[in-house]
């Protein structure tokens, strides 16, 4: 394995019972870089991430993570391995019943043996890289959507983490914590030195803060690239895609039977 | 006609099957709750957390409803023991009812629709809104973190909390009897001073409530672990802890009041 890269994953293939959702996906992503990985609802994006952390084990095929095979680790090596990922969830999955403060703590106390004084200390220096130092009092329910995601995020590189997953980081925000977000993880990417994969249906924001990018449809990879190789890209699917046009390789229907059969027309020329 | 039969034969079968494979999987997951609660017992912090939310916030429901109970158990003893001339003997009745069954068995109802389905409803919306899951990417285990501290706590403050349903029971009645309708005050306490027995009586009413804190929150925390992550998956969960808890609790009292007070008179 290149140690350039931090994560490969070679001939993976993962299917829920027996429909197939990953079939044979090749990818690298290098230390330091925004990856994007985008698809159509259901074309298994999520599962690649639960892949990568482990909370899945492919069918065939494998993902290394730092030289680590991850469905080969133990329970224990997975969990010490986790230690070196974040994630951040759609809505921020933020403890309910914990303050701002206390959320962002929350690894600090159960992997480290820092002090009190030592933990508020890197927690308000987290809080203030999203720009939260402020809002470390209040309860996940006082705050808004961005807000919600931003200190998710300074959650999720408490630890300093290698690698940050994004699952559909910006999902129902306004345009200017869209980009709040956007910027954040270009920023957070470059200065903390780790990796970052996102997850997002947002082509705008995406192209523009990402390194390179992986379109997923039916379970393989219909096309890879930089942000200037996508658009610039003639490819039927990745056209549709970046364009949001209705017509293309990715159907509007859900397959059916035929609209006649179920209307009761009876066929065409009966 | 032979189809709806086959058909009914069926569902029955699935029903049956799906019952038993739950159980296994229920007992498993206790099982695995158990062999994670060494963080909880290490940290106990966690647990005393749990302890404010589970039974200081249903103390008062049960301190009224003992109250209550006893004063009902008071007035309904009082009226049927004076037909016979037994009126002296309320207080026994009330104190024999309440520490025996009463205390442990409606405190024990009354905690699994009160902190039960709290704690069903808690687990269940964590794991909907994935923070069960962000624990886990955090390699925090949420069985340990989570789960165990709220059984645990469930387990402590059972048997507390049915100690002060018969205590509050017993002071409704004396209120009842005593107060209000005149009963002297020296035979209420005597009588029972003289017929409640200390082992036979009182700790085998707190081994009861032992064994129902047991059950309750054992049921909650699966119910609430295993549940569906949608509003509809987590309301079902919820109203599952209430019946299975309700319904255990009182198969439970009827074994164990078999094996405990069996030829005692």
């Amino acid at each position: 394995m290149s140690s350039e890269n931090l994560i490969e994953i070679n001939d993976l293939n993962f299917s829920y019972s027996t429909r197939a959702i990953l079939k044979g996906i090749h990818m690298t992503m290098p230390r330091g870089k925004v990856i994007a990985i985008m698809g159509g609802s259901g074309s298994g994006k999520t599962t690649l991430l639960r892949l990568i952390s482990g909370e899945v084990k492919p069918s065939s095929g494998h993902v290394k993570f730092s030289g680590n095979i991850v469905h080969e680790l133990s329970r224990d090596q997975l969990f010490k391995l986790r230690r070196k990922m974040g994630m951040l969830f759609q809505f921020g999955a933020l403890f309910t019943d914990l303050s701002v403060f206390d959320n962002v703590a929350f690894q600090m106390r159960e992997h480290t043996n820092l002090t009190e004084s030592m933990i508020r200390d890197l927690v308000l220096m987290k809080l203030n890289a999203v720009g939260l130092r402020g809002a470390h009092h209040l309860m996940p329910n006082e705050l808004s959507g961005g807000m919600a995601r931003r200190v998710a995020l300074a959650r999720s590189i408490a630890l300093d983490p290698m690698l940050i997953m994004y699952d559909e980081p910006f999902t129902g925000l306004d345009p200017i914590s869209l980009s709040v977000i956007g910027n954040l993880i270009r920023r957070l990417t470059d200065t903390l030195g780790m990796t970052s994969i996102i997850v997002s249906h947002d082509v705008q924001k995406s192209l523009e803060i990402v390194d390179y990018v992986y379109f997923i449809a039916d379970g393989v990879i219909a096309a890879e690239g930089t942000p200037a190789d996508v658009l610039a890209s003639t490819a039927p699917f990745v056209h549709q895609f970046i364009h949001g046009e209705e017509d293309g390789p990715v159907p509007f229907h859900y397959p059916a039977h035929s609209y006649r059969q179920d209307l009761d027309l009876g066929e065409v020329g009966v | 006609m032979s189809k709806y039969l086959v058909s009914a034969i069926q569902n029955i079968g699935h029903r049956v099957i799906e019952g038993i494979w739950r159980l296994g999987v229920g007992t498993r997951f206790f099982l695995l709750v158990l062999l994670k609660s060494g963080t909880s017992l290490r940290r106990f912090n966690l647990v005393i957390r749990e302890l404010y939310f589970t039974g200081v916030l249903s103390l008062i429901i049960i301190v009224v409803s003992g109250l209550f109970v006893g004063m009902v158990l008071g007035l309904q003893g009082y009226e049927t023991l004076q037909k016979y001339g037994s009126e002296s003997a309320v207080g026994t009745l009330v104190a024999l009812s309440l520490v025996r069954e009463l205390g442990p068995v409606v405190a024990a109802l009354l905690f699994a629709s009160r902190a039960g389905s709290a704690i069903t409803a808690e687990i269940g919306l964590m794991k909907a809104t994935e923070q069960l899951a962000a624990m886990g990417l955090m390699a925090v285990d949420p069985v340990a973190r989570v789960v165990a501290p709220r059984f645990w706590s469930g387990v402590i403050s059972m048997p507390l909390l049915a100690a002060i349903f018969s205590v509050m029971g017993v002071f409704g009645g004396y209120l009842v009897t005593v107060v209000f309708i005149g009963v002297d005050q020296g035979t209420y306490w005597s009588q029972m001073q003289s017929a409640v027995d200390f082992h036979f009586d009182i700790l085998n009413g707190f081994i009861k409530s032992c064994f129902f804190g047991v059950a309750i929150t054992a049921i909650a925390v699966f119910e609430g672990y295993d549940a569906p992550p949608t509003a509809e998956g987590v309301s079902r969960a919820t109203t599952r802890t209430v019946v299975t808890s309700s319904l255990v609790i009182l198969g439970l009292d009827f074994i164990l009041t078999a094996f405990m007070f069996r030829g005692v008179s």
